[in-house]
This record gives C-alpha cells, structure tokens and sequence, in this order.
C-alpha cells in the first residue's frame, strides 16, 4: 500500500487551474527535450499553450480550428522525430478526432501526446458542448493509450512531464477552473502509480482529478461520524494500478469511486471492472448519471450534478448501510 | 531502367497484384490496377530509399492514404526486396505480415497504418512540418484517391499545407473517377479538382496516370517546385489492363476467382 502525506494548509487553500499545471509542464518538457514540438489549435491561450509558443516559437505549429488534421499532422511529427503535444478541448480531441487517435496514432502506436482540456462539468457557463465528460471512456478503450488525470496544477505539471519522457500514446486531461493545490512538488508521481492520501479501514475513496480534493473533505467529515475512510488519488487511469487497488478493496471491504466524468465507461468503471474480477466488494459511484451538462457556475453545477464532497459521504453512507 | 523494362516490369505488378487477391479470396483489384504505375515510377525513379534499412532516417517518405489498394504497394515492396515474395499468398490470412489495410508494424516498407480514408494528407503535412523543423532534406508522397477527397480532413491538411507553403510534399491524385457506389461524379463530384488544389495554394500538374514519362516528369517538376506543396492529378483507368475490370466499380472490392484471374493472366501476358 503506497501511502503518501499530503502536507497542504487546510485554512488557506491554495487554488490554481490544473490547464496552468499543464502550460507549465510542456514548457519544461520543452526545455529538456528540444524535440518537443507543440501543436496550436486557435484556443492556444485558454490551454496554456501560448506558455510554450512564446518560449519556442520555432516548435509551435498553429493549425487553427481543424482538430482531425491536429491529431494526423501529430502522427507525422512523431514519425519525422519529433515529440508532439495536441492540445485542444477534450469534448473535440477525444470526441471529432477519435477514429484519427485511434487508427492512426494508436493503432500504430505513435509517440503523439493529447492535452484534453476542459474536463468535466466544472468548465462551467459554456454549457454542455464544451464540457468533456466522456472523453475517459472512449480514451481508456484504445490499445496502447495511457489516461491520466492529475489532481492539481501542481500533479498536472508531472505528469505533463512524464509524459513527453514516455514513449507512446497519452492522454492527459485537465480542468478549466481553479482546484485546491494539494500536493506538494516533492510529492511522488509516477504514471501508472496510485497512491493513498488518508488511511483508513471502513472504506476507500478512489477519485481522480478535482474530485481527489472533495473526497479528502469527506473523509474528514465522515471520521468526526466514527467513518474511517482511505482517500486513493487515482490518476492514473490506464494502466490502472492493480495491485494498489485490489488491496485497498481487500483491507476495506467497500469502494466509492469519485470522478468529474459520466460513471458509464469513465474511472470508476474501469476500477471496478478490475475488482469484480479479482476482488469484489460492495460499491458505488459518484460521477455524471447519464446526463448532458448545463451552464452555470462552476461550483453550482458541481453542487448540482452531485460531485461535492456531500455527495461522496451520502454514497460512503449509503453502501456502508446496506453491508 | 528503361521505359520499355518499366513497362513490363508494371505489367508483372499488374499479375502479381491479381495472384494474390486471387489467392486471398477478398480485396480491391480495381483501384490497385489504376495505381500501380505511379507507385511503381516513385520506386523505381524516384525515392530515395533502400530496401535493406528501411528506417534509414533519409529516405524519402510515402504514404498510401487510399489504403485498401496496398496490394498495389505491396507487389512494388516484394519486388524491391523490402521482404520476401513469397509472403504475398498470405495476403489477409492471419499472421500474415501483410494485412488488409496498411500496418506499419507487420509490414517493412510500410510507413504508417491507415484505411480510414483521409487521414494520409494529414500525416504527410506533419512529417514535412518536421523534416522544416528539423532543416531533414527527405521528401514526403502522399497518394489520394479522388473519392477519398469526399473527406473533409484532406481539405483541413490541403489548408494546411499550402499556408506552410510545404515544397518538400507532393500529394497525387489517383484519379480513376470511380467509387464503390458507382462514378465519383454521381456519388459526390469532387470537381472543379484542379481548382481547389489551386484555391488551397497548391501547384497543380495533371498527368495521363499510366504514362510512364509523363508521370516521372511530373515527380522531377514537382521536386523542382519550389514555395508551395505540388499535387499532381493523374488521370487513370480504374482496373486498367484488364478488359473486364477496367471502368466498372463492381471491381473496387472484388476479388478474381480462379478462371476470372486466368482470363487476366492471359490478357496481362501479351
């Protein structure tokens, strides 16, 4: 069990959006690799890539408003030498692009990394067309793709990172709003490697992306209600991280997954195809039920589509109830 | 190689093409026919490569964007020796190292996996993006075909390609004018062609498809180009060289059965 200690200041919460994490982590990669050559897609500053553009002008290609040639001229870049990042909004990257990721890029399984913007409900007042919910599902299901979905800006950074040092197909998807920082740069990230924020022994928690951080808070609450809960930070979703998993299923005998993604295909679905294969146990999911987003503030509508903290403890009460 | 050779060399391909559709029972004489000749000109005349290393970071690059009609390209790789020929019988069958759609990773020569139809423009403008980036002198092939320029990605990389004014790529257009739902006229026209290469700032020559000299000249202007991507448009019969199959597209995804391919066989022969 690999248990890291997350040492943020619970009465000043810092906030910062993870697509910054991201502008600052393909920078770096920039920095240590010059074959890392970025891809613009006319949205270059609402997903940070203009970070990169104004640092290495001559690796910046912009391509405008067309993400099927985005992600083919990706895969002729990397098969030239290059190391490229398509970023675009993942609603049109994983969604208009998807038969290009797939026969293309992975299929052949193309060194071409994917920057999936505006993950989840939480992109707020644009609505429903530019809120990315399923783009886990249809990402996770193809051969030789790698998903990742950091915490924070800080975790989003990493993995941008590690990313660019992998060799293959990735998708990183990251958020539009700001997240409570709450991991450390000295805390440990490698892709493929899940790890637990809080120990506990009623239940565990496994959550990717801003949901990591709700979780933790209804953790705490449900301890002062005698409810020992573990809190996993799932980020990374392909390769899931068996052996964690299983044995966090085995120590706690039930499982709440939590994710800013519909729970048909997403993080939660794939954990728990896992575990009803090698170690079932009760569960239940906290996500997007089978329904379109709607514009709002970012908080209302997380509030709405039941992806709080409260709605992790009414979930965590609910299975605990009925064992 | 002498044009009279490259001529009896193609008409070699032509039987190599239907033997081994024949034997695979499935796949796509039709298009395979009208484009032989061109590939055949780019790997006898053109590229630059070398069939012993195939990754040679040098050579010249082509992709078959319409990639059902790669037993077209690959009798030319057997032939050049980038494998054994004894493995096109096995075309299709499982474990075969040559599929029925191009895959990068079973068959050497074959430079990226494709078959859904536009996708290959997209993939040569990045791979002439990165030869610029990297100041790599290879030169980048793409062929189209002209029902295939029905897919709005080729028009998205057309764009693309003209605005970075990509010299060191040459699409072509093998233009047999048919489909598998009949005349890409009727289906979809894809006309005025040359003026939409021209409005996406493309330099345009257009070529009889199956005359060997026009065709090498064709890849010699297009090398020589400079300041913008050349497409060349070649005009060509669809199952050219055999009587039955030529202009009509219920040979786009037929294969010869055993007397079909012997009547062929002695057609190709004289």
């Amino acid at each position: 069990m690999r248990y890291v200690s997350l040492n943020f200041n619970r009465d000043n919460i810092v906030k910062k959006p993870t697509r910054d994490g991201y502008g600052e982590g393909l920078v770096e990669a920039g920095r240590r690799n010059p074959k890392v050559v970025a891809i613009g897609a006319d949205i270059t500053a609402s997903v940070r890539v203009n970070w990169f553009q104004e640092k290495y002008p001559e690796r910046f290609i912009s391509l405008g408003i067309a993400e099927q040639n985005q992600v083919g001229v990706a895969a002729g870049l990397s098969l030239s030498g290059h190391v490229p990042f398509a970023t675009n909004y993942g609603v049109f990257l994983a969604g208009r692009a998807w038969d290009q990721i797939r026969t293309t890029v992975c299929y052949g399984n193309l060194n071409v990394k994917f920057g999936g913007a505006h993950g989840g409900i939480s992109v707020g007042p644009d609505g429903a067309t530019h809120q990315a919910l399923e783009e886990i599902a249809v990402m996770r299901c193809l051969p030789n793709m790698q998903v990742v979905v950091p915490a924070d800006s800080i975790e989003t950074r990493k993995a941008t990172i590690a990313a660019a040092e992998m060799i293959g197909p990735i998708y990183i998807r990251f958020g539009r709003e700001k997240v409570p920082i709450i991991t450390q740069a000295e805390t440990p990230f490698k892709i493929g490697e899940a790890y637990a924020i809080r120990e506990g022994t009623d239940v565990a928690i496994i959550a990717c992306g801003a949901m990591v951080y709700e979780s933790l808070v209804a953790a705490e609450q449900l301890a002062e209600e005698g409810i020992e809960a573990m809190v996993i930070n799932n980020h990374t979703i392909k390769p899931l991280d068996a052996k964690m998993l299983i044995e966090a299923a085995a120590r706690t005998g039930a499982i709440v997954t939590a994710e800013e993604h519909q729970v048909a295909g997403g993080m939660g679905s794939a954990v728990l195809e896992l575990l009803a294969q090698h170690c079932p146990v009760p569960a239940k999911m906290v996500g997007v039920k089978d329904r379109f987003g709607e514009s709002g503030d970012p908080d209302e509508l997380m509030a709405a589509f039941d992806l709080k903290h409260t709605a992790i403890i009414n979930a965590v009460k609910t299975l605990l109830k009925r064992q | 190689m002498n044009a009279e050779q490259l001529m009896q060399k193609n008409q070699a391909l032509r039987i190599s093409i239907l033997k081994m559709l024949a034997t695979a029972k499935s796949g796509h004489p039709g298009g395979s026919l009208s484009a032989i000749d061109i590939i055949s000109v780019l790997y006898h005349q053109v590229l630059k490569h070398d069939p012993k290393k195939p990754q040679w970071p040098e050579r010249d690059r082509f992709i078959l964007s319409k990639g059902h009609v790669c037993p077209a390209h690959y009798a030319v790789l057997a032939d050049q020796g980038y494998f054994d020929p004894v493995a096109l019988d096995t075309l299709r069958q499982y474990g075969s190292i040559l599929q029925g759609h191009p895959s990068m990773h079973h068959t050497p020569g074959v430079e990226v996996s494709g078959g859904s139809l536009g996708q290959g423009l997209s993939i040569a403008v990045g791979m002439a993006l990165g030869a610029k980036i990297s100041h790599e002198a290879f030169r980048v092939y793409c062929m189209m075909g002209d029902g295939e320029l029905q897919e709005g990605q080729i028009w998205e990389a057309a764009m693309a390609a003209g605005y970075y004014k990509l010299d060191g790529l040459c699409g072509i257009v093998d233009f047999n004018r048919m489909q598998i739902d009949g005349f890409t006229e009727d289906v979809m026209s894809v006309n005025p062609i040359r003026d939409k290469w021209i409005a996406f700032n493309w330099h345009v020559i257009e070529i009889d498809g199956h005359d060997l000299t026009a065709i090498e000249n064709a890849f010699y202007q297009a090398s020589a180009y400079k300041g913008k991507p050349t497409v060349i448009i070649a005009k060509t019969i669809k199952g050219k060289g055999v009587s039955f199959m030529e202009n009509n597209a219920a040979w786009h995804g037929t294969a010869p059965n055993s007397e079909e391919l012997a009547k062929a066989l002695t057609e190709l022969a004289c």
